[in-house]
């Protein structure tokens, strides 16, 4: 499937129904395959030989054989069909793609799969205990922290990786004074430290409520 | 994104000839601005050495009293950690203003530094852009600029480095710390690490090829009042219109000393010695900061769409001025 992904270009997926298909059959959303594909065109004719890697995720070794071009949102949602992690804009701005690596977020989309050998990485889909929610996702059930759902599993491995932090007495752009570091998880410390996600429906006010809630919680 | 073929470096050394090997490779550390200009196909190595394992993640005291970052220590652990917030909090305050956790936590001391413009012809392959494709002209000129340089530019680029750590290791005179392909190292002041565009904009630095930044150091903490302030279209998660790092040191109702760098207004970290010398001696109020805030931006030209930048800048000089005084 690594081929598909980097040789379809926009202009094959216009001009054929063939190509269409060949889309659609990757099972990927269109949006996202063309995201990608608009700036891979016309390179078709090097051979790239793959990495061997495993990589470790939701505590499970998963071996794989990945073109060094994959990145780690691509490498979770193409070649093991972890499709909880989302691609928003594919370019570090959005937050869609926030996992946890060694339990701090990261946006997978600006990272090489190939990087993250040996590294312990947990999904959404590795968040809850069997039918257990994790706190935080069931403070966003809680509060209604969505509408459509799209940013979610972003908002909350980051809203986890966040409270880590907070514990950890990171400060933040909001804290009235970096040595001291923040005083109270207020809503203007929440606001700052989730700025890294954006919410197209703009649920902002229930994510806040949501991470409020857990924050107690967790 | 361009083929391009992988390697994890096993050391420094190693790592600085593999990249010196090959006329288009690169290293990659978070990969948080390469890869996103490497879809984009601005940028094209054709061979990636990942140096995100190497050792350089410590933060050390020096025999000086200053501190030593590893070029590998993330943004996130620079900004958190008690020595620098307690020593240098200028600098754990401009990281803080800049990106978002998820990208902190990624972003190496040395990638932050060297990220590249934001300018968005830069990133708009459609565009003529000097500093992408050499001799192919300046779209920013006439275009959409009100991101853009008012000081340290040229006709041939206007672009604006984006980092605010820079800004704050510039007024905390910080020193890069290199190593070069055959073994040797270097020491580069940080006002001297970015080269300002002249007619070779896509020339962004001094260092050469496969040279690497190991490790930036600061001097011991200077002595009065840090600030930084970042003037920006969002609360959060954006860009600097304007920024200022200060550190002034009073001396009663004067100032003895004064450390001012700008961000969001040049192609490199602006330090701007004119205005620390109308500040040097002079009385802790806003005649003296004013004066200041003009003699730095005296040689600013507007190019339309960012000449609020030239107000704006002096505006936020002086009010950084003012709250740093307040108990300096
Ligand atoms: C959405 C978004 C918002 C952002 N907002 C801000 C902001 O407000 N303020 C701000 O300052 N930054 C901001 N950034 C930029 C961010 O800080 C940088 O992307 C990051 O610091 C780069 O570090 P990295 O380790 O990921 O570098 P990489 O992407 O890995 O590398 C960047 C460059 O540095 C070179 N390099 C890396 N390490 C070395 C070394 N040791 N020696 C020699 N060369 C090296 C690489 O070859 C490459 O050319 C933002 C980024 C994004 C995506
Ligand atoms: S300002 Fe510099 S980076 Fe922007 S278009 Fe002009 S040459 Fe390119
Ligand atoms: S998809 Fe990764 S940040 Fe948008
Ligand atoms: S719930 Fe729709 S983007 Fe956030």
């Amino acid at each position: 499937m690594a081929e598909t992904d980097y040789r379809i270009t926009r202009r094959t997926v216009l001009e054929g129904g063939a190509a269409t298909c060949l889309l659609l059959a990757s099972g990927l959303p269109v949006g996202a395959q063309d995201a990608g594909a608009t700036i891979t065109a016309e390179r078709v004719t090097t051979p790239i030989s793959k990495i061997p890697m495993t990589l470790r995720i939701n505590a499970t070794e998963q071996a794989l054989e990945l073109d060094p071009r994959t990145t780690l949102l691509d490498a979770l949602r193409n070649h093991l069909g972890l499709t909880g992690s989302k691609k928003g804009c594919d370019h570090g701005q959005c937050g869609a793609c926030t996992v946890l690596v060694n339990g701090r977020r990261i946006n997978s989309c600006v990272s090489l799969a190939a990087q993250h050998e040996g590294d312990e990485i947990t999904t959404i889909e590795g968040l809850a205990d069997g039918d257990q929610l994790h706190p935080v996702q069931a403070a966003f059930v809680a509060h209604d922290g969505f509408q459509c759902g799209y940013c979610t599993p972003g908002q909350i491995c980051s809203a986890v990786g966040m409270l880590e932090e907070v514990r950890a007495g990171w400060p933040s752009h909001a804290s009235t004074d970096v040595a001291t570091g923040p005083a109270a998880l207020s809503d203007a410390e929440i606001r700052e430290r989730m700025s890294g996600n954006i919410c197209r429906c703009a649920a902002y006010s229930n994510i806040v409520a949501a991470i409020r809630d857990a924050a107690e919680e967790v | 994104m361009q083929p391009f073929t992988y390697e994890r470096a096993g050391s420094v050394r190693a790592a600085a000839a593999a990249v010196a090997a090959k006329p288009e490779a690169k290293f990659i550390s978070g990969g948080t601005n390469l890869l996103d200009l490497m879809k984009l196909e601005i940028e094209r190595p054709t061979h990636l050495v990942d140096i995100s394992r190497l050792p350089l993640d410590r933060i050390e005291e020096t025999p000086e009293g200053g501190l030593r970052i590893g070029a590998q220590v993330r943004n996130s652990d620079l900004a958190a950690d008690l020595r620098v917030r307690s020593r240098y909090p200028v600098l754990s305050q401009a990281l803080l203003a800049g990106a978002s956790g998820q990208i902190r936590n990624k972003a190496s001391t040395a990638g932050n530094l060297l990220q590249r413009t934001r300018c968005p012809y830069f990133y708009d392959r459609n565009m003529p852009c000097n500093k992408r494709e050499p001799g192919s002209g300046c779209a920013a000129l006439e275009g959409f600029n009100r991101m853009h340089a008012v000081l340290g530019a040229s006709e041939a680029c206007i672009a604006v480095h984006p980092s605010d750590l820079a800004v704050a290791m510039a007024a905390l005179d910080a020193e890069v710390e290199t190593s070069l392909p055959e073994g040797t190292t270097r020491t580069i002041p940080i006002v001297d690490l970015h080269r300002l565009p002249a007619s070779t904009p896509h020339v962004e630095t001094t260092l050469g090829h496969g040279e690497m930044i190991t490790a930036v150091t600061l001097p011991p903490p200077p002595s009065g009042r840090q600030l930084y302030r970042k003037v920006r279209d969002r609360a959060s998660y954006a860009f600097a219109l304007v920024s200022v790092a200060a550190v002034v040191e009073k001396n009663g109702v004067r100032i003895r000393r004064a450390r001012i760098a700008m961000g969001g207004v040049a192609p490199k970290p602006w330090r701007t010695l004119e205005a620390e010398y109308v500040l040097a001696g002079a009385e802790a109020a806003d005649p003296a900061f004013s004066e200041a805030a003009e003699s730095a931006l005296a040689g600013a030209v507007g190019r339309g769409s960012n000449d609020f930048k030239i107000p704006l800048a002096k505006r936020t000089i002086r009010q950084t001025l003012a709250a740093a005084v307040e108990d300096a």
